[in-house]
């Protein structure tokens, strides 16, 4: 069981509040939780990856554990803690103004 | 009795404004989607209790959004735009090449006949359509093969804003782009054709008469002369009446021919209404006056219209989908500016009023006049 947080815009979206908890069948990488998590909360598809590419939207960022994983290559395995559920994944906006 | 709902898109969320039909006292309701940009919504004229809004954001992209109830409650439909095939290249801001990127929809258009059909205009522009109630959306792709490789973007972006539905004729669409102008189908958007003989663009284009490549900002007509269309172009205010083959100027007497929305009174298919801006590189009314114009003859001939609206130190703007009217007896008149202000006219005009005064910056202003 793997802890998202999502941005506050796409918690409205998706009709939850808090963090949400996501189960990934195989290994736990990034776009196995990216496609685990828009599986279960499909009005999320085309918000966190573009629908065609299925890279990051670029205001978006990926941390864990302190690291950002906004970078790495989407089926880079997520950290022991992240995977475990005692850290979650968080999905970051990007600070704007206006 | 007879009601008004009115739909309004911001800049951070919609807003639904509802009166009776003496629209003296309006009850607000909003924002929806509060922080997302709202470019558009609408109602279907077969059900007006079902709406659909293009909700966008610079951070998580495309999201449509319908109503069943009127606009009280919403759910999140399908969101995935994707061109049909290779989409090619359009002309650049500095005149190379530049592939079709997906961006945002502008103009969500219900049909007239079905409530499940609804038309998307989408930037960088194409035209959508969904058959199924917003589930799924499949680009007409026939539109990019009107010389789409010569539009070029605006300052804005390059946009589909506009899209009119012959209510005679439900397999005639009109168009319109910026900036490339405007385009006609004559068979359900299978094919298209540009529709602008007579536009001239001598500060935008090295060939003022080119075929494509102006910029159309609005256009309107009268459901009982389709026939008849009205544009507000970047400068001119145009007409034609042979559905687009040929147009005319008819920007008269008006302080300025540059200005963005253009509209119809419900009942009277020569009296319409545009929303002089002082230029293209200031946009704002001339001197501080926001004054709506009617033609009551068509075009050349208008009168300011300024009862009600502020006179002086006025500098804000008017956007393409930002003006509408209802069909009540004494037909209404509505706007919206980027200054958050809706404006509304119980009596063609001759009389404004303040509905919301501080919203924020106005998109897109619909009304639906409700039994």
């Amino acid at each position: 069981m793997i802890r998202v947080l999502l941005p506050a815009h796409l918690r409205t979206l998706a009709r939850v509040t808090g963090e949400v908890t996501i189960d990934v069948a195989g290994q736990p990488t990034i776009v196995a939780l990216l496609d685990a998590l828009e599986a279960r909360y499909p009005t999320l598809q085309g918000t966190i990856r573009d629908h065609g590419t299925l890279e990051r939207r670029p205001f978006l960022r990926f941390f864990a554990c302190q690291e950002d994983y906004s970078l790495e290559p989407a089926d880079t395995v997520l950290p022991g803690p992240v995977a475990n559920g005692v850290e979650p994944f968080l999905i970051i906006g990007a600070m704007a103004g206006g | 009795m007879s009601r008004v709902r009115v739909l309004v898109g911001t800049r951070k969320g919609a807003f639904v404004l509802t009166a009776d039909g003496k629209r003296q006292n309006w009850n607000v309701s909003g924002p929806h989607f509060a922080g997302w940009e709202i470019y558009h919504l609408k109602g279907s004229p077969k059900n007006p209790d079902r709406l659909y809004a293009s909700q966008s954001s610079g951070w998580f992209g495309q999201v449509i959004q319908r109503s069943n109830d009127g606009g009280k409650t919403w759910e999140a439909v399908g969101n995935k735009f994707a061109y049909d095939g290779n989409p090619g290249t359009h002309k650049w801001y500095d005149g190379t090449q530049h592939p079709w990127e997906f961006k945002r929809v502008w103009h969500l258009e219900p049909s007239l006949s079905d409530p499940d059909t609804v038309y998307a205009g989408v930037e960088d522009a194409a035209m959508f359509r969904t058959t199924d109630g917003a589930q799924n959306w499949h680009e007409l792709p026939a539109l990019r093969a009107a010389k789409g490789n010569l539009w070029q973007p605006g300052a804005g972006g390059m946009c589909l804003h506009t899209i009119v539905e012959d209510p005679r004729n439900p397999q005639r669409l009109f168009i319109a782009i910026s900036a490339a102008g405007a385009f006609r189908s004559d068979d359900g958007g299978q094919s298209w054709r540009p529709i602008n003989k007579g536009l001239k663009s001598p500060s935008e284009l090295p060939d003022p008469d080119a075929e494509v490549g102006h910029c159309v900002h609005r256009i309107a007509l009268h459901p009982s002369r389709p026939d008849v269309l009205f544009m507000q172009k970047h400068w001119d205010v145009m007409r034609s009446d042979n559905a687009g083959d040929s147009w005319t100027e008819i920007s008269g007497d008006l302080p300025s021919d540059f200005g963005f929305p253009i509209d119809v009174h419900a009942h009277d298919p020569e009296t319409i209404y545009v929303v002089p801006i002082k230029s293209d590189s200031e946009h704002f009314p001339p001197d501080g006056k926001l004054r709506v114009y009617r033609s009551k003859t068509g075009g050349n001939q208008w009168e300011a219209l300024t009862k009600g609206l502020p006179q002086r130190d006025c500098y804000v703007n008017v956007l393409r989908d930002a003006m509408s009217v209802d069909s009540l007896d004494s037909c209404g008149i509505y706007f919206g500016t980027t200054g958050g202000q809706v404006y509304a006219s119980a009596d063609s005009g001759d009389n404004w009023n303040p509905i919301v005064s501080h919203l924020p910056a106005v998109f897109s202003v619909e009304v639906q006049t409700l039994q």
